[in-house]
């Protein structure tokens, strides 16, 4: 990925590129679309759900536990969202609390002490933002959850289900296969967030969706999904059972795909698909050097000891601070 | 090419002072860049750059810049008021950075480290591919070197201008850290104002050592985020290093001044084992505690040994090759098995 011809014209979206993210965008929060546990009973037999973090409480926003898959135990982990108002306070609208994703934690080592294969379903708006989710340590349990996944010694399979929101999603989204349901999005902060910043105006959520490429198509062609699953009809929420066989015989494939392979070779493809992820190119220009002061007047500078001699060459002189201009530019 | 005339005075900048944010003082400039950009009335600590982070922490002439020519690339064709590509022009012009971060090898009190740099004047610090990927050789070379690493963050989070690739830097810098922790090379994590977002919901919070600046802004969501999610008064001092601290998220809150010493006595305290991985065994043995026994009984000559039934000759000092079935040494290392 270090081809300058990667870079694309960039240009205000279409008014055509808004319509189309954003179809994609309603589709993907449809409220009829299958949720987590609307799949798992049509997927997988037996599925046995545990609660629990042990060490605060449990999150109603992740569900999870073994299940068979085809006769073989595999361990499920998704994100809930409710169907209506009542089961999506209680499911939190499907934003997890850090608690939500250590009891994540616990079920894939659960499933590395096994041996079982791990699938996990994405579908959040993005980790909950709240003071009570930041006193628990919101961050750092995003961070941990993506530091098992990338050393869990088992295959795992991800399925963009609806929307993949930022690192709520991705804390149970490394996997060494991440399919994408046709009408699902994945993006690095919702359009609305992602508005609210850049067009400083919430309106502009279609300018955003069509500007961060958020589509299951488009996060094909960044290399961030390695396959999409079709849905029915009009789309998932038409038809469940469909969309369950359609997402089962996926599962099925990837894992037939990598259950054949040493668990060195798992680890080592899975580390070298997340390096190879983001686009840049090596200039080839040299290493920063900060400017020497003058060969003289250093060393008489020194001999003599003269105040205000730079006794070194100092980094801050061609990286210094400049106050006042602060861009307020920020990230997600 | 201008001339530099060695004594000629330097003209006086036209902004000679500038306001702490903290305390409305007026802080003159030479005296704010004297007090390593600490306000000398408050003790607000300034935002810093690269340069002076690396005059700060790393010792004279000894940091080498790696991976210079790294440039990021518009993969989405980002567009917003105007083009990614103009924007990320702007911050270089701004910064004389390339990216938002630099990273290289240096020294603290002689301990070599490789060591990353956050720099939020670049586009807020934010984390891209190059960011992304100028960590995760950082800490490959770490690993490789068998040298700490060590981050400082300030940034804003991941980069929205490259969609959910920026996202997966999450992953890309999170990943070498595994290594380190099977090959026992530690990761230390200073937080400055701000980190938040993507960078602080990964490598940030990994640290086996996380130290912060004094009330420097830390956090998931933007505060204003979190007012509005659940429509009440944010706590007082919320989010800040010291609120990390009282939530068990950070390990120490230390001033500026006294960075670098920590930074070198840390180093000093947790060093890399000097040995490849297939000697780990010995490594764990020196100090398990049949191993500090032996050493114990053989300077005792042998009484000990009779007592707690350890056969001297065939227990040799920690530097030996005993036979290491035998000793149940520590199995920290195996248990961090990811």
């Amino acid at each position: 990925m270090t081809e300058r011809s990667l870079a694309v014209e960039s240009a205000p979206p279409t008014p055509e590129a808004m319509e189309a993210a954003w179809r994609r965008v309603q589709l993907a929060r449809h409220p009829q679309r299958p949720r987590t546990l609307d799949l798992v009973p049509l997927i997988f037999e037996g599925f046995f759900e545990l609660h629990g973090d042990r060490a605060f409480g449990d999150d109603a926003a992740i569900v999870g536990g073994p299940a068979m898959l085809d006769r073989r135990p595999v361990m499920v982990i998704g994100h809930q969202k409710g169907t209506d108002t009542e089961s999506n306070i209680a499911r939190n609208f499907g934003s997890p609390h850090p608690e939500g994703f250590r009891k994540a934690q616990r079920l894939m080592r659960l499933a590395d002490k096994l041996g079982l294969p791990v699938v996990t379903f994405l579908d959040t708006a993005g980790a909950f933002p709240g003071p009570a989710a930041e006193e628990r340590g919101q961050a750092e349990a995003i961070a941990s959850s993506i530091k098992l996944m990338t050393g869990l010694q088992v295959p795992i399979v991800v399925i963009v289900l609806g929307e993949g929101g930022s690192g709520g999603a991705l804390a149970i989204g490394v996997g060494d296969t991440v399919l994408a349901l046709e009408n699902s999005v994945y993006s690095v902060i919702s359009p609305e967030g992602c508005a609210s910043i850049l067009w400083r105006s919430r309106e502009e959520a279609r300018t955003a969706a069509a500007a961060m490429r958020m589509t299951a198509a488009d996060q094909l062609d960044l290399g961030v999904v390695d396959a999409i699953i079709a849905e029915p009809g009009e789309g998932a929420h038409t038809d469940h059972a469909a969309t369950a066989r359609a997402v089962k015989v996926a599962i099925l494939i990837s894992l037939q795909h990598l259950s054949g392979r040493g668990t060195a070779d798992l680890l080592m493809t899975r580390y070298a698909r997340l390096r190879g992820m983001g686009a840049y190119v090596e200039t080839g220009a040299g290493p920063s050097r900060p400017p020497e002061a003058p060969s003289l007047r250093r060393r008489i500078g020194r001999l003599l000891r003269l105040p205000g001699v730079p006794r070194r060459p100092r980094w801050s002189e061609i990286w210094p601070s400049n106050d006042g201009d602060d861009e307020s530019e920020r990230g997600a | 090419m201008p001339i530099k005339f060695p004594f000629s005075r330097r003209a006086a900048p036209s902004d000679a002072w500038t306001k702490c944010p903290s305390c409305d003082a007026q802080v003159f400039n030479r005296q704010l860049e004297r007090s390593l950009r600490v306000c000398p009335s408050c003790g607000h600590h300034f935002r810093m750059s690269v340069g002076e982070r690396i005059d700060l922490l790393l010792d004279a002439n000894s940091f080498e810049e790696r991976d210079a020519g790294l440039e990021a690339i518009d993969r989405l064709g980002f567009h917003d008021d105007r083009p990614y590509a103009h924007r990320l022009e702007g911050s270089r012009v701004k910064t004389g950075l390339r990216d938002a971060v630099v990273w290289g090898i240096g020294a603290i009190d002689g301990q070599r480290v490789a060591i990353g740099i956050f720099d939020f004047r670049f586009m807020g610090g934010s984390m891209g591919a190059v960011v992304g990927e100028k960590l995760a050789r950082c800490f490959e070379t770490a690993l490789a070197e068998r040298i700490p690493a060590i981050v400082i963050s300030a940034s804003g989070g991941a980069r929205m201008q490259e969609g959910t690739l920026s996202l997966m830097q999450l992953a890309k810098t999170t990943a070498p850290l595994v290594r380190l922790d099977e090959s026992g090379v530690p990761f230390i994590a200073v937080l400055t104002d701000p980190t938040t977002g993507g960078v602080l919901a990964s490598f940030a919070s990994l640290g086996d050592v996380v130290l912060a600046e004094p009330k420097a802004l830390i956090g998931f969501a933007g505060a204003r985020v979190a007012s509005d999610t659940v429509g009440e008064e944010l706590p007082e001092g919320f989010q800040t290093a010291e609120f990390l601290l009282d939530h068990g998220f950070v390990d120490v809150v230390v001033p500026r001044a006294e960075l670098r010493g920590a930074l070198s006595r840390l180093l000093r305290l947790l060093p890399v084992p000097s040995v490849a991985d297939d000697d780990r065994d010995d490594l764990d043995r020196a100090w398990s505690p049949i191993g500090a026994l032996s050493g114990l009984a053989e300077r005792v000559g042998g009484a000990v040994s009779e007592s707690i039934g350890i056969d001297v000759d065939r227990e040799p000092s920690a530097n030996g090759n005993g036979p290491t079935e035998a000793v149940p040494a520590a199995t920290d290392h195996e248990q961090d098995r990811p």
